[in-house]
């Protein structure tokens, strides 16, 4: 970023409007956004706390286990669709309504199926990460090059090398793209999940600091979410990267 | 110098004359409604560099790829030194037109791709495939990725990839189309030399009527859709002279010019 000629750092904008935020919080005017550094200093008292600790323990195992389904579910089933035209044709529309359905209108529903407990934010958490996760592999399996196939059977490789050496691998930056994408999806479905259950989790702490006006923990809370799906998403980007080598040459 | 000489593919069927390794007997093709090839019969003989040349669309690709056994053909045979095939085999390898290297392999993991597939350890297929970088000039490039070479480069390791499983026979499709004319000739003597070398039969297939002439023992001239043997010519060029005064050569005019006039009433 450049401002007045000068090379300013990223950091500085996140920086502004932290300043800002203080100052209009200083002011008064709305109860809604105390001072910045009141929230901050709330943050360390908050991750301090044992409900915090519990809620983030119940928040990550319902976002683990519904990840691994929708990466576990949603890989394979999207190499499937980019192989088989069968199975295309079978789940291509479904995939396509859910990837952009406003999911958010079914957890009600998924509340009635699965209760209200962490069954419904497991599912929650599948139902926003999987398509995405799905799509992408389906697209990375159908971009694979034919010649590169054809290589392949040309030098005596069975069907289950060609898709082991040639097929996976050709696919994998697509499969790793749809599961970060998922990732974020995963975060909002956990969080939306618990508020729409609301007696786990952060849902719970969420609920319990709006119904009492607590505004610094909730503010707290909500840049923590913030920061750790940015940090995910961070973390997977890097990842990528590294096999970035032959993604970006193609 | 220039011998050419007319085709006469109907009589090339039936016995099989002197030392032919690959054998195409009344090959047709159809794709849906497109008739691609219709009677093909050809002889290559071994050691050999055949060219198939022919307008676009002609069918070129596909008789190479019915050769390979990459695409099935629609009726008639391939036999491989005297056997019937039905599918790719190890006695024949494939170089492709967009080079089909493995973009997150090394070129020595390319190269030795082949022989990876047909379980030959690394120690060995690394020795070999190292041996064939160096014949196509590409030595201290083993562990460079396909994105950090040119376009002639990948074409080279294609080729080093072909020559590792020790083919008898290798298929060449247009491999030097993404090569700029420079390299393109210094590439067309590079083959003439691994053609001595190596003592393989090569198929070729090129749009370029002068490559063609320069690096063939024979030239098979396709009709347009739906593709059949309209000539067969034999350059006799002497590829004991220097390139340059081969590409001045009267001969070689003479065979380019009449390819051009057999080519030419394809060309609207
Ligand atoms: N998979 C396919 N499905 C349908 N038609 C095809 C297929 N492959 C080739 N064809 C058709 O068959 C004909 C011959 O194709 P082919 O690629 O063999 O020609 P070619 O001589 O190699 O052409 P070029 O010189 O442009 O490479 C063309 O008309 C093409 O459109
Ligand atoms: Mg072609």
């Amino acid at each position: 970023m450049k401002l007045f000629g000068f090379k300013v750092p990223m950091m500085t904008s996140l920086l502004f409007w932290a300043l800002v935020w203080e100052v209009v919080g200083r002011m008064d005017v709305i109860f809604l956004i105390p001072p910045m550094s009141a929230i901050v200093s709330a943050g360390f008292e908050l991750v301090a706390t044992n409900s915090w600790q519990n809620a983030s323990l119940v928040t990550l195992r319902s976002f683990v286990v519904g990840m691994a389904l929708a990466i576990g579910v949603g890989v394979p089933l999207g190499i499937a669709m980019g192989r088989f035209k069968i199975v295309d044709n079978i789940f291509g529309l479904w995939v396509n309504m859910f990837v952009s359905a406003p999911l958010s209108a079914l957890v009600p529903v998924l509340m009635i199926l699965f209760g209200l407990g962490e069954t419904t934010v497991v599912v929650t958490v599948f139902l926003f990460a999987v398509w995405i996760i799905v799509l992408d592999a389906r697209a990375g399996v159908m971009q694979v090059p034919p010649s590169l196939i054809e290589m392949g059977r040309c030098y005596g490789a069975s069907s289950i090398t060609i898709f082991s050496k040639i097929i996976l691998l050709s696919a994998l930056p697509e499969i790793l793209a749809g599961i970060r994408i998922g990732l974020i999806r995963g975060v909002k479905g956990v969080v939306i999940g618990q508020i729409l259950v609301s007696i786990i989790g952060y849902g719970e702490l969420f609920e319990l600091y709006s119904r009492s006006f607590d505004m610094e923990r909730f503010w707290a809370l909500t840049i923590i979410l913030f920061a750790a799906a940015m940090l995910l998403s961070a973390a997977v980007e890097l990842f990528e990267k590294r096999i970035e080598y032959y993604a970006g040459a193609r | 110098m220039a011998n050419p000489m007319p085709a006469r593919a109907a009589e090339q069927s039936g016995t099989a004359t002197s030392d032919a390794i690959v054998e195409v007997r009344d090959i047709c093709k159809r794709y849906g409604d497109i008739e691609a090839l219709r009677g093909i019969n050809l002889e290559f003989e071994r050691g050999k560099l055949t060219t198939l040349l022919g307008p676009s669309g002609c069918g070129k690709t596909t008789l190479l790829k019915i050769i390979a056994g990459l695409v099935p053909a629609t009726s008639g045979q391939i036999r491989i030194n005297g056997k019937v095939v039905t599918g790719p085999g190890p006695e024949r390898a494939f170089v492709f037109q967009d080079f089909a290297l493995m973009p997150w392999a090394t070129v020595l993991r390319n190269v030795s791709f082949g022989l990876e597939l047909k379980g030959v350890p690394q120690a060995e297929r690394h020795r070999i495939a190292k041996h064939y970088i160096s014949e196509v000039g590409l030595s201290g490039f083993e562990e460079k990725y396909p994105h950090e070479l040119s376009g002639g480069m990948r074409q080279r390791v294609g080729i080093a990839r072909a020559f590792s499983v020790n083919a008898d026979v290798l298929l060449l499709d247009e491999p030097f189309s993404a090569v700029d004319e420079q390299n393109r000739r210094k590439f067309q003597e590079d083959l003439l030399q691994l053609v001595e070398k190596e003592r393989k039969t090569f198929l070729f297939v090129t749009h370029s009527i002068e490559e063609a002439v320069y690096v063939s023992d024979r030239i098979v001239l396709l009709s347009p859709r739906p593709g059949r043997v309209s000539q067969i010519i034999e350059p006799n060029i002497d590829r004991s002279a220097a390139p340059d005064v081969i590409r001045r050569d009267k001969g070689y005019l003479d065979v380019v010019e009449e390819i051009w006039q057999g080519l030419r009433q394809y060309a609207e």
